[in-house]
């Protein structure tokens, strides 16, 4: 085979032409066919960006891999819990994708998927289309609001934030906390699991919290959860809002919300109304929008099945989801949204080459939260494939921290750090 | 290993070319399929590779590129059978098998350790979502 029609130049010159805002479609349907093929990646999220990555890593950058992701930069939701306790700015979580750009020359392509293919191979975006090989739905999660349609608006949103996507939603909801007077009420819902981040609202509960305690102290913060407890790290959470914020914290398990009135703020369940001074509900939540727009959600579960060794879609084939769109027992968190992507990742580049995946896959899951502004506590795992059961299974001896520490908040922090540098560079 | 990756190398020579002289990391993809995904999955606390961000206080400890095998195999042993003390790795130590410790101790050793900044972060823009 000969490859030299792809020279280092031309390949610098596409990925500089794609780089850059405006570029011509034109650029992928007629450029040549690199040497092992093409993987377009819908979303630049930890999995989809993780994924880009370790594809152009591992097959030497014999594989050509084009994301598509809608926004210009990249937002962490993992310590955007922090904006809300006052220790974080949003300005602290948001990030360049140049570098992973330039690094592992990666194409770019900043635009919206508005519709997907799979029987030709191909991806409409708002200004242009691309064909794949292979593609990656790496979307993360959608939201339910045909269960709360009052909910829907943008302008709804602006008074009652779900801020359960790292960005302005944040910010909004963090200026409603300050401009709320001491002997507020702050309400938030949580929707029936599964939805992303198991620890992510206890975690925001403590963080409200702990900004009350010096901020506001007369002030509550009542949590209505849909499930029948608290869903992760159960027993620190508990013990963590009765010795922290024992006045503060107020959690009510079995309460899926009704609906809700916007203008008044006031939130209905079965049992009671409550009027709301600010008011987060976290929606109800499935797999994203293109993971809908190729036809790989279940008819009656709103997630996507794959096969574990390459998260190859059960359905459809040529066609994988990784990250928080997949349906599994794994926690929806970031590290698992990596960890998925580098399966993936590796099993793509295998199924170029006519070999086989790892058929055993093995990887772990290290989740952080924090408690206050300087401690946090830890729920740690490692998972392994399961042969007979075709599913990825938590191994012995994963567990929780005895307690929240500085020390783990310092662990938090770099664990922060580290997976930031690792997707994005 | 060896062989696919000569086979790559003459399949794709000038891309390898390209990305080779982009990327010093070449190495790790000959490394069997199982270890390279349960290594990169150490990232999320060890960096790349092993190779850790700076300025964190427990850098020394989260360094894993050029440790010395027989301290990493010593450590997660230990980790593993409880004799030493965690705060985290008891519970990752306890889920992996010893031939695992071994292929990820190896692994590491021969990362070459680098400087890896914290990334900066920059100014949300005013059309994100
Ligand atoms: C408050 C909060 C705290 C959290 N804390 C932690 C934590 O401490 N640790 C942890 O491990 N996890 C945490 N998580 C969970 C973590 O954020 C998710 O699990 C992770 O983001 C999932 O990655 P993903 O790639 O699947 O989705 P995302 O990271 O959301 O990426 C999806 C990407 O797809 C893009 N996209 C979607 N639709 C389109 C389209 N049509 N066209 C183009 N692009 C599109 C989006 O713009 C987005 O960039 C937290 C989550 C929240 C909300």
């Amino acid at each position: 085979m000969n490859k030299s029609h792809f020279n280092r130049r031309d390949f610098i010159k596409a990925a500089g032409v794609i780089g850059g805002l405006s570029f011509s479609c034109a650029v992928f349907s007629m450029a040549n066919k690199p040497p092992m093929g093409r993987v377009v990646i819908i979303g630049g999220g930890y999995a989809g960006t993780t994924a880009a990555k370790y594809i152009r890593l591992w097959s030497l950058g014999a594989v050509e891999v084009i994301v598509i992701e809608k926004s210009s930069q990249f937002v962490s939701c993992p310590m955007s819990n922090l904006v809300l306790g006052g220790t974080r700015t949003i300005h602290d979580l948001t990030f360049s994708y140049d570098l992973v750009k330039k690094n592992h020359g990666v194409k770019w392509v900043e635009d919206e998927v508005i519709s997907i293919n799979t029987e030709v191979k191909k991806v409409m975006m708002k200004r242009g289309e691309i064909s794949y090989d292979r593609l990656i739905v790496a979307p993360g999660v959608d939201f339910n609001y045909e269960v709360l349609p009052e909910l829907k608006t943008t302008e709804a949103q602006q008074k009652i934030p779900h801020a359960w996507k790292a960005g302005w939603q944040t910010v909004n909801l963090r200026k409603q906390l300050e401009a709320m007077p001491d002997g507020g009420v702050f309400v938030m819902t949580i929707p029936k699991a599964p939805y992303r981040c198991p620890p992510g609202p206890y975690e925001r509960a403590c963080q409200v919290a702990s900004y009350f305690k010096t901020n506001k102290p007369s002030s509550k913060v009542i949590v209505l959860d849909a499930n029948a407890e608290v869903i992760s790290k159960k027993g620190l959470f508990l013990k963590a809002w009765a010795e922290l914020y024992p006045s503060i914290v107020d959690y009510r398990p079995d309460s899926p919300i009704k609906s809700v009135d916007v203008a008044s703020k006031t939130i209905s369940t079965d049992f009671e109304k409550i009027k709301a001074h600010v008011l987060n509900v976290i929606p109800p939540q499935t797999a994203g929008k293109p993971a809908k727009m190729a036809n790989l959600l279940e008819p009656d579960y709103p997630w996507c099945e794959v096969d574990f060794l390459t998260y190859e879609s059960k359905t459809v084939p040529y066609v994988h989801i990784v990250g928080d769109s997949v349906a599994s027992g794994l926690p929806k968190s970031a590290h698992i949204a990596t960890s998925q992507a580098r399966v993936c990742a590796s099993a793509i580049v295998e199924l170029m080459k006519g070999q086989s995946p790892d058929p055993a896959p093995v990887f772990a899951n290290t989740c952080y939260s924090y408690v206050d502004d300087k401690q946090a506590m830890h729920v740690a795992n490692v998972f392994r494939y399961d042969a007979p059961k075709k599913i990825m299974v938590p191994a012995e001896g994963g567990g929780v921290s005895a307690k929240p520490s500085q020390e783990e908040g310092v662990y938090a922090k770099a664990w922060a750090q580290n997976i930031w540098a690792d997707v994005l560079t | 290993m060896f062989k696919i990756h000569f086979k790559l190398i003459l399949i794709s020579s000038v891309y390898w070319a390209a990305y080779a002289q982009a990327s010093e990391d070449i190495s790790i993809s000959a490394v069997n399929l199982h270890t390279r995904v349960l290594a990169a999955s150490c990232a999320a606390c060890h960096g790349t590779l092993g190779r850790a961000v700076t300025g964190s206080s427990l850098e020394r400890n989260a360094v894993l590129a050029g440790r010395d095998p027989e301290d990493f195999t010593k450590k997660m042993f230990g980790f593993k059978d409880g004799s030493r003390r965690g705060t985290v790795m008891h519970h990752h130590a306890k889920g992996l098998t010893e031939a695992e410790i071994k292929q990820l101790a190896l692994f590491f050793s021969q990362q070459k350790s680098a400087e890896i900044d914290p990334l900066n972060p920059q100014t949300l823009n005013t059309h994100h979502e």
